[in-house]
């Protein structure tokens, strides 16, 4: 029994070998480079996509996931250049703006049309804004739109008429929108989905206005003005594209179709593209990075992204009440070891929160300063040595990446500074939960950008910002901010630069790293750009034949 | 058997059922965290209509007490992360798929688990009952995460004989089944095979073999009927867990089961699809128990008390 239980146990543990060491071989021993072999060679862009996607409605989503379908399905007043995120003209041929910003009037094109035929006029655009902010369809991201003149008195019910909105049909095919203030990226903005229109027949054919749950956006009813139609839509499956005949511009349009497949785990999506399933992953899962990044190289795509990841400081209690103890933390954390010992994928240190170059925009206030310095600041702060400091926890999400990086800060901190963090990590809901109501003594954070903009970046740490969550306040901040709200060009870059100052100086979030996309890219795919946004608009986007 | 049967499901199917349901509804809401708690705050306006809409303003018992009259009439209520689906449509679409899932796992299940066990219990300690059997302790051993990726890596990557991932073609069935079934495949082989020697060793086969019937015959006919029972019993419960859809085999293959969707529905604190999802798997656990309950007596006639 026990020789024959032995034998069989090595027999299976040398099949297991075999069928790990045969995939090994056959990458290493390969003379050209590996490169999957597409499924099906049907000219269909097969897409990971991350996640189911909320809705596809523009109007009640709010993730990066229904950003990339949309785009497909629906164009705005303008669209981006796939390589520039510079605005191009989109449902709109051209528009013409007031001296004082605040005035643009748009001039849709005339053949300009519906995936069933029908004209996009300007009254689908009054009437999509309209509908965004409707009280009652509680859009989470109405907000967007509170730039233009009212819009807000109107989403929170304070105005009733629609018509004193800053929203005119000035005739068939024209729209005037007046703003609260002039907005620098009120143009580029357009190519965010709650700017896109929905089709007003469509919207009241299967509900009201304002009813959030009806099916227009089943396939077969979904109309959209966008450069690819609906075909088919498995929740949790895939969701099919395919040209649009009416769209203004098919002729640009190469591909045949879209599949977006919501794959959440990252180990299945890189195995579905090394498969040849798909084409593009959204992620890669780090511990697969290495072997990328020295055997598949031409696979791998990593370009910078508009986004920040950062630690928040609840300033409302004791330790980091303190700015010395805040800038001892910050000054103390070795953000170069963290990018290229942890993340390796050619992220950037943050000393600052609005990562370079965001639509022109640098900071020149960054975090500098010495080890010496640290430990001197947490002395005067009545901790020498970290003595007597008391309990604090840092709070993370659950996620491999942030227990990592969180240990090894944790491990910086105790090592420089003679403090000792604790480490809580709670799954998303619990931890916003926590999070929003200042449980905590640091919190690790992240922002992706909404537009091209360092607004969307700045305004979060305004006071009693929904986002802030630090317990922050400053007025000379809040002043800059309001300050870049309603100058333009270089007063309103000024502006910014203040705000970044305060930041700095203040430090109510210690910021990490500016992030870069990660993930594999197929060499058939062309067209796709690296931008800051990772948007793609698909009717630039070409599959090369084999 | 009938008056069985319906007692079962009044007196014992139903207070389950409401005690699940009662439960569960309370045990989500104590959960921090709400559907709508995202990294992006929406204003207090926005948050406010939305509770309103969903019926999320109104104090908890009578939150309580409308879903109860909903479920009553059959509507497991909106689905808050799929914002335009209802609970019924995402379950009706995705409980077949997990059924059928389990149904090609069961099928793996009892073929081999059974037949392994089967011929692993007519020669005791020799290769034939050694193999089956070491076999059978990796598959209890391996989990499914691990077993999964290995089939793939070896099938899929390799070989290129099947895909990594979907459910569209016939071949996508294989390896989600063997690895779904695999761990009781081998619990069955172990059962079975327990069951047949405590059978074999029967006066009653004993008799059969001296009547000089044929070997196959014994064992098909007199032994399995009995040796079968410890299996039937770990099948019931087994085949309910199977259908109900399975996280992590759906997750390795992209399947777009119910496991999916109950483990996303508790991430994203998405109420009533937790509700209905809990609901509806105890239902069909329910009823997979009593199944079980109705095959046992038919085939162990000590069961039958009531007749």
């Amino acid at each position: 029994m026990n020789t024959a239980v032995r034998l069989s146990s090595l027999i299976l543990i040398c099949l297991v070998a075999v069928s790990c060491g045969r995939q090994g071989g056959s990458s290493a021993s390969a003379d050209k480079p590996f490169v999957p072999k597409p499924e099906k060679n049907d000219n269909v862009l097969r897409l990971g996509n991350g996640d189911e996607p909320q809705a596809l409605d523009p109007h009640l989503v709010a993730g990066v996931m229904e950003q990339n379908i949309l785009m497909s399905l629906l164009e705005g007043l303008t669209i981006e250049d796939p390589k520039t995120l510079q605005p191009l003209p989109g449902a709109a041929e051209r528009w013409e703006i007031s001296p004082d910003e605040t005035v643009y009037t748009f001039h849709l094109r005339e053949n300009g049309k519906w995936s069933n035929g029908d004209p996009v006029t300007a009254e689908d655009f009054r009437f999509s804004f309209e509908r965004l902010l409707s009280p009652n369809l509680a859009a989470e991201y109405a907000y967007m739109l509170h730039i233009i003149k009212n819009a807000k008195a109107f989403n929170e019910g304070r105005i009733k008429n629609f018509d004193e909105v800053g929203v005119k049909v000035k005739g068939e095919r024209t729209l005037e929108i007046t703003l609260e203030a002039p907005t620098a990226y009120f143009l580029a903005v357009q190519s965010h989905f709650c700017f896109f229109p929905v089709h007003k027949a469509t919207i009241l054919k299967y509900g009201r206005i304002d009813q959030r749950d009806t099916d227009w956006t089943k396939p077969g009813n979904f109309v959209g003005n966008g450069a690819f139609q609906l075909v088919d839509w498995k929740v949790n499956e895939v969701i099919r594209v395919r040209p649009n005949p009416h769209y203004w511009d098919a002729a640009t349009v190469k591909l045949s179709g879209i599949e977006f497949y919501p794959v959440k785990q990252a180990e299945t999506e890189e195995r579905m593209f090394r498969g040849g399933q798909l084409d593009c992953t959204s992620t890669l899962p780090l511990p697969k990075l290495d072997t990328y990044k020295k055997e598949y190289p031409h696979l791998l795509r990593s370009d910078p992204y508009l986004a920040t990841g950062y630690y928040l400081f609840n300033v409302t209690k004791k330790p980091f009440d303190d700015v010395r103890v805040r800038r001892a933390f910050a000054l103390t954390v070795n953000r170069q070891l963290i990018c290229d010992r942890i993340l390796k994928g050619g992220q950037m240190p943050a000393f600052f929160l609005t990562p370079p170059d965001t639509a022109g925009f640098t900071s020149r206030a960054a975090l500098t300063g010495s080890l010496h310095e640290a430990r001197k600041l947490l002395a005067e702060a009545g901790y020498p040595g970290g003595q007597g400091f008391p309990d604090v926890e840092l709070l993370y999400n659950t996620s491999e990446n942030h227990r990592i990086i969180a240990e090894a800060i944790q491990q910086m901190w105790h090592r420089d500074l003679g403090v000792r963090v604790s480490l809580v990590n709670q799954e998303w809901k619990a931890y916003m939960d926590t999070r929003r109501k200042l449980g905590f003594g640091l919190c690790r954070a992240g922002w992706t950008a909404d537009y091209n903009d360092p607004m969307t970046f700045l305004d979060l740490f305004v006071t009693d910002g929904g986002n802030n969550n630090t317990g922050w306040s400053s007025p000379a901040y809040d002043q800059a901010i309001a300050e870049a709200r309603r100058t333009s060009g270089s007063t309103r870059l000024e502006a910014f630069q203040k705000a970044e100052a305060i930041l700095a100086a203040e430090l109510p979030i210690l910021t990490l790293y500016h992030y870069r996309t990660v993930d594999l890219v197929h060499p058939r795919v062309q067209g796709w750009y690296p931008n800051q946004l990772d948007h793609h608009p698909y009717k630039f986007v070409s599959l090369k034949a084999d | 058997m009938l008056k069985f049967i319906l007692r079962r499901l009044f007196f014992e199917a139903l207070p389950t059922l409401f005690v699940i349901a009662t439960l569960t509804f309370f045990m989500v809401r104590l959960a921090p965290g709400g559907p709508f708690s995202r990294e992006k705050q929406v204003s207090a306006e926005v948050q406010r209509r939305l509770d309103a809409y969903y019926g999320l303003d109104k104090p908890l018992v009578v939150q309580y007490g409308r879903y109860l009259a909903n479920v009553a009439r059959g509507d497991l209520g909106p689905s808050f992360k799929h914002a335009t689906e209802s609970v019924n449509s995402l379950i009706a679409r995705a409980f077949p798929v997990s059924l059928e899932l389990g149904l090609w796992a069961l099928l793996f299940a009892i073929v081999t688990g059974i037949g392994a066990g089967i011929v692993a219990s007519l020669r005791p300690n020799t290769w034939t009952d050694a193999g089956p059997m070491t076999l059978a302790m990796a598959g209890i051993c391996l989990p499914s995460f691990v077993l999964g990726p290995l089939l793939l890596l070896l099938f899929g990557l390799t070989l290129g004989w099947v895909n990594v991932a979907g459910w569209n073609t016939a071949g996508d069935r294989i390896l989600p089944a063997i690895t779904l079934g695999a761990g009781y495949a081998a619990y069955l082989a172990r059962l079975t095979r327990a069951g047949m020697r405590d059978i074999l060793s029967q006066d009653f086969i004993r008799t059969a073999r001296a009547k000089g019937l044929s070997p196959t015959r014994v064992i098909l006919v007199h032994a399995l009927k009995g040796g079968l029972l410890p299996s039937v019993s770990f099948l019931g419960p087994a085949v309910a867990g199977l259908i109900t859809g399975t996280f992590v085999v759906e997750s390795i293959f992209q399947i777009p089961g119910l496991g999916q969707i109950i483990v996303n529905a508790a991430f994203n604190r998405d109420y009533f699809l937790i509700l209905g999802a809990v609901v509806f798997i105890g239902f069909v656990m329910i009823v997979m128990n009593l199944l079980v309950d109705v095959a046992q007596a038919l085939m162990n006639p000590r069961l039958r008390l009531g007749e």
